[in-house]
């Protein structure tokens, strides 16, 4: 009998919870870039002097980049030095995070540095100043010359926990350096960090550098070069500074771009007007046809689990972007819309395929699914094209000619950044005119 | 005696089986639908005619000019418009009309009633978030009569939570509250069932007295970090809220309230 009451008793209960409970959806929030307070590095005193390093500002100068970074993404809002409410070395022990909250801050980064034995030791934390915790804390070890690195990479891990998705600071840009008059173009294969520090040239200048492309597994590159007026494709590491012909192919070659494992390279070969895609094995030196179209087929750029390649043909009147598997079978055009559609490079998210659209004497960079739907303009301008993406698939950058003088006289090319969204549009600072930019993969992978 | 004892458990079980079923159908539908259709109508009226008073007024002005005018011909021979409205007084389908035509002059293409609800508890912060493909896309206008369309879903999904124990207009300020603090992680994928369901305990005064992720699980399972950054940031949202707009009655419904945090409409653009 008591049982039974009980039972009696708990549906009753049972059923006022399920009348209690207010479900609220919340479907949207704000886009404003999340305000994040990063603290300069507290200098341990035990630090020894190294070389001709200014190692009382490290500190601050290592905060300086995390900060610039996060500025660039768009994504986040580093707050003033002068707000801060705390001195370094005390924020890193426990914030007090009442304090910080004050000045809006959601996010909080302090850290710690001490050069000892020819060694720079450095640890970070990052705190959710909300929940009043810890999120993530993290120590390196290095040599003392490479604090710029380890600032991106303490860049990418805020990243990563904030945003949920791989950073992309610890990675370069080459990039195609142009000097001159554009009938003198000297152009030079140069490299840079993605924050256009450390640029370095690879080749003198003496002959003419096309399309570098960036192996995404490793730092070797592809490009071509005219060696007496021959077009020849060539291999590159970075590391070593050797560099090889992949071959001598009869005709002219284009656009050389690695597969996504890094063993492979697809061209486009031109030959009496027509121009089909090929593939290299690096390992074997084997060329297989991919496609055998009497109409003009180039850039082509595989899917990143390497089953697909998108590639440009005109087989159907006007440039459009077609997409292949990577056997050649299956080709299928994806786009329809109104203008030439040219340069498809496939996301190394595997989402989106960033594509050049030229329309009415304008160029546009642009971004669609893989099938062609969801296709979104995010840039307009007289010239501009070459769209390569950062390795986590979230940012473009691409090159963009633009009338140099006032009276629309010369030509200068930069480097453009632009995020997926179609905001936070930035120019690269390069040292010198730039075109043809391919991003690296993070260097600390 | 033992079975009459018997009937009676049986019969009363029965009772209290029915009673269990049928009561929380009874409960809902004579309390809660009528006030539905009325707080709607008054809700989008009342909030989209503030910020654009001005404009409004003047349409309403002139609206009224003319159908002045249209009393002087009314006052002529007989003529074909006459007889189809025999008298002045508005009829429904008519007031309908007014109403749709006030709203075409508002330029309704860009502006939704949904954010004119929200811009009446933030006015500053909210940011057109579902028409971010709309801007974005320079050249093409299509994404933005697809987002129109989802943004009616929306709307009618919002219908669910009336049987609950806020007024809409009460649900409506704490939606917009949360709005304004969630800084939505913009690096999530679109394609991923990504939904955050929060467990709010309310104290009066609408500050939060204890806050539990109810698929708390996979915060920590591998592969999931899309997930766990983006209840961390709704958290962070509903903490940074902190006193949420809250009735200041009836605190026994809403001292238990559950929120979803779905930023897929905003990220799949």
């Amino acid at each position: 009998m008591r049982k039974f009451l009980f039972i009696i008793l708990l549906n009753f209960f049972l059923i006022n919870n399920s009348h209690a409970l207010i479900e609220i959806d919340i479907t949207r929030g704000n886009l404003d870039p999340l305000p994040i307070a990063v603290s300069p590095l507290h200098v341990d005193i035990k630090s020894e002097n190294y070389n001709d390093m200014d190692i009382k500002e490290l500190g601050g100068d290592i905060a300086d980049i995390i900060e610039k970074n996060f500025r660039a993404t768009g994504l986040f809002n580093p707050l003033k030095k002068e707000a801060f409410v705390q001195k370094p070395d005390i924020a890193h022990l426990k914030p007090r995070f009442e304090d910080w909250r004050l000045i809006k801050a959601q996010a909080l980064v302090t850290g710690k540095l001490l050069i000892k034995d020819e060694k720079l030791k450095i640890e970070f934390r990052l705190w959710d100043l909300a929940a009043a915790k810890e999120m993530t804390a993290l120590a390196f070890t290095t040599t003392p010359s490479n604090w710029r690195r380890v600032a991106h990479i303490i860049s990418d891990k805020i990243y990563e926990r904030l945003t949920g998705e791989e950073g992309y600071f610890d990675t370069r840009i080459i990039y195609v350096s142009e000097k001159g008059p554009k009938n003198q173009r000297v152009k030079k294969l140069a490299i840079m960090d993605q924050d256009g520090a450390n640029t370095k040239y690879l080749t003198l200048g003496n002959e003419l550098v096309l399309t570098p492309r960036f192996n995404p597994t490793n730092q070797m590159v592809t490009y071509m070069s005219y060696f007496r007026n021959m077009p020849r494709v060539y291999l590159l590491d970075i590391e070593t500074g050797t560099q090889e012909v992949v071959g001598n192919f009869p005709g002219m070659t284009f656009a050389p771009r690695f597969s996504p494992n890094g063993k492979k390279i697809v061209m486009s070969f031109a030959k009496d007007g027509n121009s089909d895609i090929f593939t290299m094995n690096l390992e074997t030196r084997v060329v297989e046809r991919i496609t055998d179209h009497s109409s003009i087929d180039t850039s082509p750029s595989f899917s990143p689990d390497g089953k697909f390649i998108a590639f440009n043909s005109d087989r159907s009147g006007l440039q459009q972007i077609y997409v292949m598997r990577s056997d050649g079978t299956g080709v299928k055009r994806i786009t329809f819309g109104n203008g030439i559609y040219g340069t498809p490079v496939w996301s190394p998210r595997g989402d989106l395929i960033a594509f050049t659209k030229m329309r009415k004497g304008k160029f546009y960079i642009g971004v669609m699914r893989t099938d062609g739907t969801g296709e979104r303009l995010l840039t307009e301008n007289f010239y501009q094209e070459a769209p390569s993406w950062s390795p986590n698939g979230r940012v473009i950058v691409f090159y963009r000619e633009t009338k140099a003088g006032s009276r629309g006289e010369g030509f200068t090319a930069k480097l453009w950044s632009i995020d997926i969204t179609g905001y936070n549009e930035r120019q690269l600072k390069t040292e010198t005119d730039a075109s043809d930019p391919s991003w690296s993969s993070l260097l600390s992978k | 005696m033992i079975r009459s004892l018997i009937y009676s458990l049986t019969f009363h079980s029965i009772m209290i089986l029915l009673t269990i079923l049928s009561l929380p159908f009874m409960l809902r539908e004579p309390i809660d639908l009528p006030p539905i259709v009325s707080v709607e109508l008054i809700q989008i009226t009342d909030k989209t005619s503030i910020p654009f008073a001005p404009k409004a007024r003047k349409i309403i002005e002139e609206k009224k000019k003319k159908e002045e005018k249209r009393l002087v011909s009314e006052q002529a021979p007989p003529a074909a418009k006459a007889k189809e409205k025999p008298d002045r007084i508005p009829l429904p389908n008519e007031k309908k009309e007014e109403k749709k035509m006030v709203k075409k002059k508002q330029n309704p293409e860009e502006i939704k009633p949904e954010i004119r609800q929200s811009s009446e508890f933030e006015k500053k912060d909210v940011i057109d978030t579902n028409q971010i493909a709309a801007l974005i896309d320079k050249a093409k206008e299509e994404e933005a009569i697809k987002q129109k369309k989802n943004d009616k879903i929306t709307q009618s999904s919002r219908k669910d939570s009336f049987a609950t124990g806020l007024t809409l207009s009460q649900e409506d300020a704490l939606r917009a509250q949360i709005f304004g603090c969630w800084s939505v992680p913009l690096g999530l994928p679109y394609d991923e069932d990504l939904l955050v369901r929060i467990k709010l305990n309310l104290k009066k005064d609408g500050t939060i007295m204890k806050s539990e992720i109810l698929d708390h699980q996979r915060m920590n399972t591998p592969g999931q970090k899309f997930y766990k950054v983006l209840a961390e940031s709704a958290l962070r949202a509903v903490r940074l809220c902190q006193p949420l707009k809250v009735p200041p009655t009836g605190y026994d419904k809403w001292k238990e309230i559950q929120l979803n945090f779905n930023p897929t409409e905003m990220l799949r653009g």
